[in-house]
């Protein structure tokens, strides 16, 4: 079971490299994948169809099944069961799929495009459908269900280029997906009741289920609303007939054989349980009786062929509804009996439509005339298929039909209420009409009709057959339906006898379902022999209810209210986001803090320290002053104060890492502003001064206020004793540091440090890659061939007397002195720029400060200090000496750069995280060694100093980013010196905006 | 556990301000509206530390109480680092929105308001689709050739609501 299946979608898989090869002959390839199966599946048919139908698995006698646990926890298993009805609807599945495979081979051409995944979903179809109908879970057979919808919209869509096809595809997805997720729903409730999704667990506790009531009737009526829309059943049916954009060869599997039986067969699997429930008979037969009627109807006045079968398979699909969902042996005798009969006839007819499509290249009746002359083959075929269709002796359809009307009677006369007698007269009516468009169908694809024959090109004998030997089944069955018979026998048995003892045969004597095919015949031809008046009053009766127009109005109403959602949300002002987004921040909090009685502090103080409020009061005063700020520099400043002040109130709470990092991000940051900003003018633009201000005030003020509500009473909730005083001791003991915020980092939360190096590296490149655009920019430029006091010259007009020029006259003779320069490439920088006096400091510090900062990183475990700090404060260093000397410094004081900073940092920190668990620790833990070096003495060192490091680089390698990005390439766009092509890209890009907005302001 | 009044204040008046330059159309602003929501958000993380205590360093003579918590501490540090990394990122797109637009400003999406004031009518979805009696026309003479997405839609009823 478990090998046809795999084997079915493993071709599938590689199918696309056969037809490489072998272009449409591939075809026969994939068509022995089904063809082998089928084989197997007659000669191991005995297991299938033992006596204990209904027992449970791992019983003697039960049906052969495999159970592979997928998911346990969520009781999701790889349940497999063949039992007789898997097995008939197997024999279907891939006895018709390998003939359609077959004929594909000569039905398309021999360039067709597109053709390598086309077998492959054909093929793959037959695997889902196999799956479906073997599966013994319900969610797995709801996931084979949703492939198989999945498969059919791609090849209903086959031809891409047609906008029938695409938009015929798009409308079975929806129909069925929406069906199949009802269905999904239906199958959670009947498994949540049941306690489990194990078919045939619940089909044998269906019983005591169905005393359930409303909760099972409900979930059966869900499930059928999915086989409902599968089967193409009223009011769902219309996607069937457009479905018919798909190539002939895909209608014949999947709208006449395989996947169109998947209803039915969800029918065939849940009646013998539930046929009982209050929601199944309404269902069932009403909307069957009407389906068949409706499709009947209506496939009278088709003028293409394929419609004409459409409508047929629709009214057909109703009618194996009713008669699978009458729920006793007789109906389930017929029903399988014609399930297997319609599915050899409607596939040879669709078939044959394919060849008179491919060789004539219409099916237009209007058009078609004389085949019967010009292929007498096919036209013998075509009548013996459509006659089984019609129901006439001694063929299966006749076989399946008269016990079909067997089991009918003998409901009629059970049954106290006159609805069997209704159903009874239904069906006979519809099977009338399925007689005269079985003959319309003859008469139009055959007949000559006066006119002169439509040309047609000869059939080849292998084009031919596929459908030749689906009508020797028709004819053979027909004659000798005993076969079949004692396949379906084991099936019946599942339901409870009736005292009718019914099986399949040609000759039951003189019966009732005899006298009813009679006249089901005479109605027939009387139907047909008056088709242009049946014609012409189906065109004069307005179709009451047109199911696809519903289905547009439906969808187009969806269209109609999304647009109309996405225009009112989506405005495309950040500002109205930022508004809806802070008015839901504040609303909620507040309504959970009054509705739900949120607690109130008990204890409060004014402050820890009188320096803690003067630090507050400065704080909000920079914050203040931040909003007045009309210059952008000035704005930036008053920030900054109120950064500053933060890392004084650290200071004061008993945090002196965080006031030490605290003071080295601001002082970055600062430069970093200045670096970005200075092409910006300095004055803040105020486009629309004063518009929404009160209303901004408004939401700042009261999102302050609701945050401090949020703070107090989330402060006041505090029942437990903080998990943070467990940290001193763990950090000591087993973190072996004593600067416990450290060790948090490294060590005891040492994945959040991780995750935040990532995204420091990300930041890094994004920075790095807004400025440059191209690539991270990491090609390393040296001072040597750059001329001494060339970059940045002239920035600004300097007066040609007093201090200025004096102090530049005086630059000049300094840079032109022949001794060690202070700083490497001071000379490079334009002689007005340079200062002597910070290039002197500059050499001095440098060092200092790379050393301390590395004092930092390594003493951080005990002391203040650690990762961050050390490598803010190199990063520091390389500031002063970009700011110093330019950019020619900044690159000659990185020699490796920041690209391969961050790399290293984050695989330092990947290698300390992975090494552990090699060694059989856990991720990212630590360990402590300690030994003795010559100088140093006793060395403790611990593990997660080397964590440390990486982070230490990665720091050093975001500020290197920031420098470099802001400060050293945007230098060289505004010198407008030896520019790359990239920066006259840039450069053109900037005229053609200026010019624009030049042109606007005139 | 008592509540710091000061720090409070702090915080609201930190995050009030903060919002009100968010809500800015400057994008200089903008950035120095969510600094301050980053400085706002680390006070109320210190604030949930309790009072100030001593530095978290390590020393066997202090009960572990007496620590200024180092939890929050950690999580301050991590998220000062993440705002510097921020920040440098929005000074990137400051500079790059001047570079290109010469403007300093957030700018309404165009294409949104386009697509609010559009109707609903779609020719994939909504056209009239011609008969077709058989699959085998040349490929010419079918609608529109393979990939090409607006051959086909020329001929369909344009849009009524669209004036042009």
């Amino acid at each position: 079971m478990l090998i046809v299946l795999i084997a079915l979608f493993a071709v599938a898989l590689v199918a696309p490299l056969i037809f490489r090869r072998l272009g449409r002959s591939a075809f026969y390839v994939l068509a022995a994948v089904p063809a082998a199966a089928f084989s197997w599946l007659i000669i191991t048919f005995d297991q299938y169809t033992v006596e204990g139908q209904n027992l449970l698995e791992g019983q003697p006698n039960a049906p052969p099944s495999i159970v592979i646990q997928w998911i346990p926890g969520l009781t999701l298993e790889l349940a497999f069961r063949m039992d007789a009805l898997a097995a008939i609807l197997s024999l279907l599945i891939l006895g018709i799929g390998a003939l359609v495979l077959f004929y594909c081979a000569r039905y398309f051409k021999q360039d067709e495009p597109n053709i390598g995944p086309f077998g492959a979903q054909l093929l793959a179809f037959a695997g889902a459908m196999f799956g479906l109908v073997t599966a013994n879970d319900m969610i797995l057979l709801f996931i084979f269900w949703e492939l198989t919808t999945v498969l059919s919209y791609l090849l209903i869509g086959y031809s891409r280029h047609r906008l029938a096809a695409r938009r015929a595809a798009l409308q079975a997805l929806i129909v069925t997906t929406f069906g199949g997720l009802t269905m999904l729903v239906g199958m959670i409730m009947l498994g949540q009741t049941t306690g489990t999704y194990r078919i045939s667990d619940i089909m044998a506790q269906s019983e005591s289920l169905l005393s359930n009531g409303l909760v099972i009737d409900v979930a059966i009526g869900l499930i059928l609303v999915g086989a409902l829309t599968k089967s193409a059943l009223v009011p769902f049916h219309f996607w069937l007939p457009g479905a018919m954009a798909a190539p002939t060869p895909v209608s014949a599997y999947l709208h006449a054989a395989a996947m169109v039986k998947a209803g039915i067969y969800l029918v065939a699997r849940f009646a013998p349980g539930f046929a009982d429930a209050a929601s199944w008979t309404p269902m069932v037969m009403t909307l069957g009786l009407a389906t068949m009627l409706v499709g009947g109807w209506r496939a009278l006045r088709q003028h293409d062929l394929k419609l004409i079968l459409a409508y047929g398979t629709v009214s057909q699909l109703g009618f194996l509804v009713m008669v699978v969902g009458l729920g006793g042996p007789g109906g389930a005798l017929a029903g399988l009996g014609l399930l297997v009969a319609h599915g050899l006839f409607k596939a040879t007819l669709f078939l044959v439509v394919g060849i008179i499509d491919h060789q004539a290249g219409t099916r237009d009746i209007r058009k078609l005339a004389g085949i019967r002359r010009t292929a007498p083959a096919l036209a013998v075929i075509a009548t013996v298929a459509a006659a089984s269709m019609a129901g006439l002796p001694p063929l299966l359809g006749f076989v399946a039909k008269e016990s079909v009307f067997e089991a009918f009677v003998h409901q009629a006369e059970v049954d106290p209420t006159p609805i069997g007698t209704i159903l009874l007269v239904g069906i006979v009516a519809g099977s009338a009409l399925t007689f005269a468009y079985s003959a319309r169908f003859v008469w139009a694809g055959f007949a000559c009709k006066g006119n002169e024959a439509t040309p047609f090109k000869r059939v080849e004998k292998s084009f031919l057959f596929a459908p030749a030997l689906l009508t020797v089944f028709t004819v053979g069955l027909g004659l000798w339906p005993a076969p079949l018979d004692s396949i379906i026998q084991p099936y019946v048995t599942l339901f409870e006898a009736d005292g009718e003892e019914s099986y399949l045969a040609l000759w039951h004597g003189f019966t009732p379902a005899l006298l009813l095919s009679v006249v089901t015949i005479a109605v027939g031809v009387l139907l047909f022999w008056f088709r242009a008046t049946v014609e012409l009053t189906q065109s004069k009766v307005p179709s009451v209810v047109d199911a696809e127009r519903g289905y547009k109005y439906t969808i187009g109403t969806l269209d109609d209210v999304a647009v109309w959602i996405t225009g009112r949300t989506q405005r495309g002002s950040l500002a109205f986001y930022l508004f809806v987004i802070l008015t839901t921040a504040i609303i909620t909090p507040l309504t959970a803090i009054v509705f739900f009685d949120a607690p109130v502090p008990d204890r409060w103080h004014y402050a820890d320290s009188p320096a803690q409020v003067v630090a507050g009061v400065v704080i909000i005063l920079g914050a203040l002053a931040a909003l007045r700020a009309t210059k952008r520099f000035m704005a930036v400043l008053m920030v900054g104060v109120t950064g500053y002040g933060m890392a004084l109130i650290f200071a004061l709470q008993g945090a002196p890492d965080l006031a030490l990092t605290q003071m080295l991000v601001e002082t970055i940051v600062l430069v970093a502003f200045v670096l970005a900003l200075r092409s910006l003018p300095a004055r803040l633009w105020h486009r629309e001064p004063g518009r929404y201000r009160l209303l901004r005030a408004v939401l700042g003020i009261s999102f302050g206020l609701v945050m401090a509500a949020i703070a107090m009473s989330s402060m006041a909730s505090r029942v437990a004793s903080p998990v943070s005083l467990a940290y001193p001791t763990l950090a000591y003991d087993d973190g072996g540091g004593e600067n416990i915020v450290n060790v948090i980092l490294v060590d005891i939360r040492a994945w959040d440090t991780y995750g935040e190096i990532s995204v420091l590296a990300i930041a890094a490149t994004g920075i790095a890659s807004l400025i440059f655009i191209r690539g991270r920019g990491d090609t390393r430029q040296r001072a040597e061939g750059v001329q001494s006091g060339t970059v940045d010259r002239g920035q600004e007009p300097i007066a040609e007397f007093g201090r200025e020029a004096a102090a530049l006259d005086l630059a000049k003779k300094f840079s032109s002195v022949s001794r060690d320069a202070w700083l490497v490439a001071g000379r490079t920088l334009a002689p007005e720029r340079r200062s002597i006096i910070f290039e002197v400091i500059t050499r001095l510090l440098f060092h200092s400060i790379i050393i301390f900062s590395v004092y930092l990183l390594l003493a951080g475990h005990n002391l203040p200090g650690g990762g961050f700090a050390g490598g803010l404060l190199a990063g520091l260093a390389l500031t002063v000496r970009y700011l110093a000397g330019g950019r020619f410094e900044l690159a000659e004081a990185s020699p490796v750069s920041a690209g391969f900073l961050l790399g290293t940092g984050l695989a330092t920190a990947s290698l300390t995280a992975v090494v552990p668990v090699f060694l059989g620790g856990q991720i990212l833990q630590s360990a402590i060694l300690e030994f003795a070096l010559p100088v140093f003495g006793d060395v403790k060192f611990v593990t997660s100093t080397i964590f440390d490091i990486g982070v230490y680089l990665v720091v050093v390698g975001l500020v290197l980013d920031v420098l470099r990005s802001l400060g050293s390439e945007i230098d060289e766009r505004s010198e407008g010196g030896a520019g790359s092509g990239e920066l006259d890209d840039m450069r053109a890009q900037q005229r053609q905006h200026t010019e624009s907005g030049e042109g606007v302001a005139q | 556990m008592s509540v710091n009044i000061t720090l409070l204040v702090v915080m609201a008046a930190l995050f009030a301000a903060g919002i009100y330059l968010l809500l800015e159309r400057s994008l200089t602003r903008v950035l120095l509206g969510l600094i301050l929501l980053a400085n706002g958000a680390n006070i109320l993380l210190l604030s949930t530390g309790g009072r100030a205590g001593v530095a978290p360093l390590y020393s066997e003579d202090i009960p572990a109480g007496d620590y200024s918590d180092p939890l929050p501490q950690a999580l301050i540090l991590t998220s000062i680092v993440i705002s510097f990394a921020v920040t440098s990122f929005m000074l990137g797109i400051i500079y790059r929105s001047w570079v290109l637009g010469r403007r300093d400003e957030v700018q309404d999406d165009m294409e949104d308001r386009r697509v609010a004031s559009q109707g609903s009518f779609d020719a994939e979805d909504d056209g009239d689709v011609p008969e077709e009696t058989t699959e085998f026309t040349p490929l010419e003479e079918a609608e529109e050739a393979p990939g090409s997405q607006n051959a086909g839609i020329i001929d369909l009823p344009a849009d009524p609501k669209e004036p042009r």
